[in-house]
């Protein structure tokens, strides 16, 4: 819903994103309201939705696909910051900043395109981190990959296009404990290096060995019944989920 | 903006544009006795071609209507122009580019064909209208005695050999309606000859060009590849937009000597206004291979089965063909392949996308005859829709009289999965570009058996196409 899928309707309230820090201080702490938005404009903002069944694409190679993403995203990331600057200021005084906006994540191939070589690289640096073997770049995208390949291709996409914010499905189901322990390598890289907040649902506390959270909520019937930290998360694979729900009954 | 963006933009403007029509000669609308008469006397033919001609008219008046397949019911041939000659003074095609008048060199330059003959082409031909404007082939083949001339000239200097293959063993005009109004009103086209165990490495090429409205291409090409040659022709068509209708009918005659290996690659982009219906057809020897690869963009309503008649033992056939029809197109396309010899072989795929109401068809015939043992043959049509308002359907017919032969037959249809657009969508592509990234992707596997730059061609064709109707 969040990344805006066309078979949920959305009812009622709001999604908004708040942007700061200093990549964004020309756009002076703006507010988007996702609902408003295509898929790919909420993706150019960086939002990033990690499947939990990704769908396998026929005949469109990995390397194709997320070269194509990634300037796709740069270019519309441009274009939303542009329009949004015309309609709130008069455009002589936005000029100035403009090169502001550009921030491309990584350095922009020819004309703020990443150009194939350029690319190649990135791709390779990431693939490392998540332990993927290379020949992944040359295959369809999740066209016969296993549960596990298809998680870490999801990390991999978020690795590369760099979201503000991660929202990662059951990323952890179907993973041996190997591949868990690379997701998790990728997911924690996505935290620490690149600064995406990331809200990752799951149903076991194993993939929260490996990545910590900051905070924990528990989900029950539809509405977060209990918040707290990592302790939690520890309390609940001690105890199961029983305690919350007689808490939320009693409340 | 990249290069790969400006070259884009350019190939977009590329088939739209028209001209002034520029004539020498134009044939009164319609078709009868006299027009036929007085076309064959303009072009100084020998007295059999003209009967030739005179035959096929009757068959044309005789035969019927094909009473399958799309409607042709608008298809008045009375309101055609069947023969326009370009206003130009060299017959059979000048060999310099320069030597054309600057708004047919400006047409053909546009179309990128000059500078695709420097980069990659052993030799090109450009018909304009109804005749050939350009001829050319690099020298080292000529001496070779290769021979890749205007058909028209053909008949005047290879007169024997034409005589001998004009329509009379591949394609007769007896063949259905409109060979026999091709019989009667062919002009231009390309003769190829290869001699025998010579392999023409590159591609030769031939481009049509119908500009003006309301007129009919009846082209005619003749491919004779002798014992153990090798050649790879490439067609392509375009015309601009118009609202009276064009009428294109083509004849496409190929020998495959024994060994021999000939590939006929065509793309055809006609306009929106444009019947495209052809006849092409392969005799195949001994061992000899050949492969059709069509790529069907453009036109009104198409129809065009590329054919293969395996006669020699050991003799193979590839078919490779993408069909795309957009609004009010109907696309008809296939294959047919006779297996009339022992341990012959043919492969069919056949890719179709169909949207905005746009319908596509597989119409194919495998025919094993008795006694062609040990023969085997694999057919697989895909078909990807857009929409609910877009058709495709299948009809893949077999005939199989004989029992020690292998058959596979797959066909798959499917629509665009919105699952798969919010995917592509969700990391950052726009609805249109999610859309073309699936088809390029549905239509991977046939492009990556072509030649590059004629993938790259195909695939830019394909995203012209998507553009003008989502964007």
């Amino acid at each position: 819903m969040v990344a805006g899928h066309p078979a949920y309707e959305v009812t009622g309230g709001s999604v908004t994103l708040e942007l700061d820090g200093d990549e964004f201080e020309a756009a002076e702490a703006d507010e988007w309201e996702l609902l408003e938005l295509e898929p790919n404009e909420r993706a150019a903002l960086g939002i990033f939705l990690g499947f939990q069944y990704p769908v396998e694409i026929e005949g469109v190679t990995m390397v194709n696909f997320l070269r194509t993403a990634l300037n796709a995203k740069l270019d519309e990331r441009e274009e939303l910051f542009e329009e949004e600057e015309s309609e709130d200021e008069p455009a002589d005084a936005t000029n100035e900043d403009a090169a502001g906006y550009d921030t491309a994540p990584m350095e922009g191939g020819e004309e703020g395109e990443v150009g194939v070589a350029e690319f190649q690289q990135i791709l390779q640096e990431k693939m490392e981190l998540l332990d993927m073997d290379e020949s992944f770049a040359s295959r369809y995208l999740n066209v016969g990959f296993s549960g596990g390949e298809k998680k870490q291709n999801e990390v991999l996409q978020a690795a590369i296009l760099e979201p503000e914010i991660t929202v990662l499905d059951e990323i952890d189901s179907g993973l041996d404990i190997d591949r868990l322990q690379d997701v998790a390598d990728g997911i924690n890289a996505l935290r620490d290096k690149q600064g995406a907040g990331i809200l990752q649902i799951t149903h076991y506390q194993r993939i929260l060995d490996y990545v910590e959270p900051d905070h924990v909520h528990v989900m029950l019937d539809g509405e977060i019944a209990k918040s707290g930290g990592p302790e939690l998360a520890e309390q609940l694979e001690d105890e199961g989920y029983e305690f919350v729900r007689e808490e939320a009954h009693a409340a | 903006m990249s290069s790969e963006d400006i070259q884009e933009t350019n190939t977009e403007a590329q088939f739209e544009f028209k001209k002034e029509e520029h004539s020498a000669f134009e044939a009164e609308k319609g078709l009868d006795e006299e027009t036929i008469r007085v076309i064959s006397e303009d072009k100084d033919e020998p007295e059999w071609m003209l009967e030739r001609r005179l035959r096929a008219l009757k068959l044309w008046q005789e035969l019927p209507m094909p009473d399958w397949g799309p409607d042709l019911s608008e298809v008045e041939v009375d309101e055609i122009v069947p023969y326009i000659r370009p206003d130009i003074d060299v017959r059979g095609g000048v060999e310099e580019w320069e030597d054309l008048p600057e708004e047919i060199q400006d047409t053909f330059d546009k179309l990128g064909i000059p500078e695709a003959e420097k980069e990659a082409l052993s030799g090109v031909g450009a018909q304009y209208e109804s005749e050939i404007v350009y001829q050319n082939m690099q020298e080292r083949w000529e001496d070779k005695g290769v021979i890749f001339c205007d058909m028209d000239k053909a008949v005047q200097e290879h007169e024997e050999i034409v005589r001998e293959h004009f329509m009379t063993s591949a394609v007769p005009p007896s063949d259905n309606k409109f060979a026999a109004l091709h019989g009667a009103i062919w002009s231009g086209g390309s003769f190829v000859y290869i001699p025998e165990n010579t392999t023409v490495e590159m591609p030769v090429q031939a481009y049509f060009r119908m500009n003006s409205e309301g007129m009919g291409q009846f082209e005619h090409t003749l491919i004779i590849a002798e014992e153990g040659s090798e050649v790879h022709y490439i067609e392509g068509c375009s015309a601009p937009k118009y609202s009276e209708f064009n009428l294109h009918s083509g004849g496409v005659e190929v020998f495959v000597g024994e060994n021999a290996h000939v590939q006929y690659s065509t793309v055809q982009n006609w306009s929106r206004s444009t019947y495209n219906l052809n006849t092409k057809r392969a005799l195949v020897e001994r061992e000899g291979t050949m492969e059709w690869v069509s790529g069907s963009m453009g036109s009104k309503v198409t129809m065009l089965y590329p054919s293969s008649v395996l006669k020699g033992p050991g003799a193979t056939d590839n078919h490779i063909t993408i069909a795309m029809a957009g609004e009010g197109q109907d696309i008809d396309t296939g294959a047919k392949v006779y297996h009339n010899a022992p341990r012959t072989s043919s492969s069919i795929e056949s890719k179709s996308i169909s949207k905005d109401g746009g319908r596509t068809n597989y119409r194919g015939l495998v025919h094993i005859a008795d006694g062609a043992e040990n023969s085997s043959t694999a057919v697989e049509c895909d078909a990807l829709m857009f929409d609910n308002e877009s058709t495709s359907d299948t009809m893949p017919y077999m005939e199989i009289n004989e029992s020690k032969v292998d058959v596979a037959h797959e066909a798959t249809v499917g629509k665009i999965g919105d699952e798969d657009v919010f995917y592509l969508q969700s990391r950052g592509l726009d609805d249109d570009d999610a859309k073309q990234m699936i088809v390029a992707g549905f239509i991977e596997p046939i492009t990556e058996e072509l030649p590059i730059e004629y993938a790259v061609e195909l695939n830019r064709l394909i995203e012209l196409e998507m553009e003008g109707s989502l964007g």
